[in-house]
């Protein structure tokens, strides 16, 4: 198991998912990526998930999650880079992220969340 | 003599031991008869086509045109034995009449007509004997079923393949995705969309948000009349994962039908972002980019 990749940029965090993520590595993202911005005092989480083929209801459950732990602790998450095909089969399953902003890619996500972040 | 050693004897080529030979000789003095008298059984043929109302999309000159080629055609397959050359005949037959109009019951018609005309020649000619009048039906029924099943069949798979082509033609009308500023595409939908359509139409457009980085898509559909619900479904299902990609979706041009379709299948209108046309969708997808489109001065003047 890969441990979780975090990257501090600014006043955000960005965490870059690895391909075919386990049940287990979801929960360790989930934990590290909360005690980061508890340590960090960011303002927001960016979760890349380009390089993911798959996206389950557990991911999706645990993504929310994540949004939730995070919007607990103060600070905004968006999902970025689902792909257009992952992101049909969701729909499809009904796996929803609703009250998750999502973005196309990172330089999107950058930009919402400052805007989101300036106020 | 039983009956599946002729039908299988018919399938032979002529000469070989499996046509007995009173039989092949039956056969040609049949081809001989409906040879000679050509001219009389075609025309009787042609009058009852037009009589029984086949063709009506063909003039009297361009029916009797074709008569004369499929009697003549008829005629050697019942020489030859020879299907292959019927179905090409049948083939090439079916290419020139399906764009004219003609329909099946139209070609199986005919060909039963010429059958039954033939049959009645030879129960004319052979009525004082019987037994050989029997004989001679034994050898042309098999023959000619065979003749009408060809025809038939050749038909029906020209009409097939002109209905595939048609159809990947359809799905080939390609929903252009097109971006018509910064961050804004247009997808302008025209005509039936069917299940498979409605695929391609979802993947050409994530495929858009993504290639142009789009943030607002305008779907317009004012040329789709109808979808059924399978298909509303599917282009709701094309929006929530379009928002996935951070992009919003308007929807533009519901005609009533369509309107009533996706309030039947209780789409949550709340999700679903529609103005009335394609207008009113670029100036709201304008708006929603923080675009502000004013008119030009006064007093400047444009070449």
């Amino acid at each position: 198991m890969a441990a979780p990749v975090i990257l501090k940029q600014g006043k955000f965090l960005i965490a870059s998912m690895q391909p075919a993520p386990s049940d287990a590595d979801l929960v360790l993202l989930r934990n590290a990526l909360v005690q980061q911005v508890s340590r960090s005092r960011s303002r927001g989480v960016i979760i890349d998930v380009t390089s993911l083929d798959v996206i389950d209801s557990f991911a999706t459950r645990t993504l929310r999650d994540i949004a939730h732990m995070i919007r607990l602790r103060g600070a905004e998450t968006v999902i970025v880079g689902i792909q257009p095909e992952v992101a049909f089969a969701m729909v499809q399953l009904g796996l929803v992220l609703e009250d998750v902003a999502t973005t196309l890619d990172l330089e999107e996500g950058i930009a919402y969340l400052d805007v989101k972040t300036a106020k | 003599m039983d009956r599946l050693d002729r039908e299988e004897g018919f399938q032979a080529t002529p000469g070989t031991s499996a046509i007995p030979e009173s039989m092949a000789a039956l056969l040609r003095e049949l081809v001989e008869h409906l040879r000679e008298n050509r001219t009389q059984l075609r025309e009787d043929w042609a009058r009852r086509i037009t009589e029984a109302g086949f063709l009506t999309a063909m003039s009297k000159e361009e029916i009797f045109a074709e008569a004369t080629s499929i009697y003549d055609n008829y005629v050697d397959v019942l020489e030859t034995g020879s299907v292959e050359a019927l179905q090409d005949y049948a083939r090439d037959l079916s290419e020139r009449i399906i764009p004219r109009g003609v329909e099946t019951n139209d070609v199986i018609g005919i060909v039963l007509l010429l059958r039954d005309v033939l049959a009645r020649s030879l129960f004319k000619k052979y009525q004082s004997d019987f037994g050989l009048l029997n004989r001679v039906l034994d050898a042309y029924e098999p023959a000619a079923n065979r003749i009408a099943n060809t025809a038939a069949v050749g038909f029906v798979q020209e009409r097939e393949r002109v209905i595939r082509a048609q159809q990947e033609a359809i799905r080939e009308l390609s929903t252009p995705v097109l971006p018509v500023r910064e961050r804004l595409l247009i997808l302008p939908i025209i005509g039936v969309i069917d299940p498979l359509r409605a695929r391609q139409l979802t993947e050409q457009l994530l495929q858009g948000v993504r290639n142009n980085r789009a943030k607002v898509v305008v779907m317009d559909i004012t040329g789709v009349p109808t979808i059924d619900s399978t298909v509303a479904n599917h282009l709701v299902q094309t929006v929530e994962a379009t928002r996935l990609l951070g992009a919003t979706v308007i929807v533009t041009g519901l005609s009533p039908e369509i309107a009533q379709t996706l309030v039947n299948i209780g789409v949550d209108l709340g999700k679903m972002n529609t103005v009335g046309d394609l207008q009113g969708g670029i100036e709201e997808a304008e708006r929603l980019l923080g675009y502000k489109v004013v008119p030009v001065e006064e007093g400047i003047h444009r070449p």
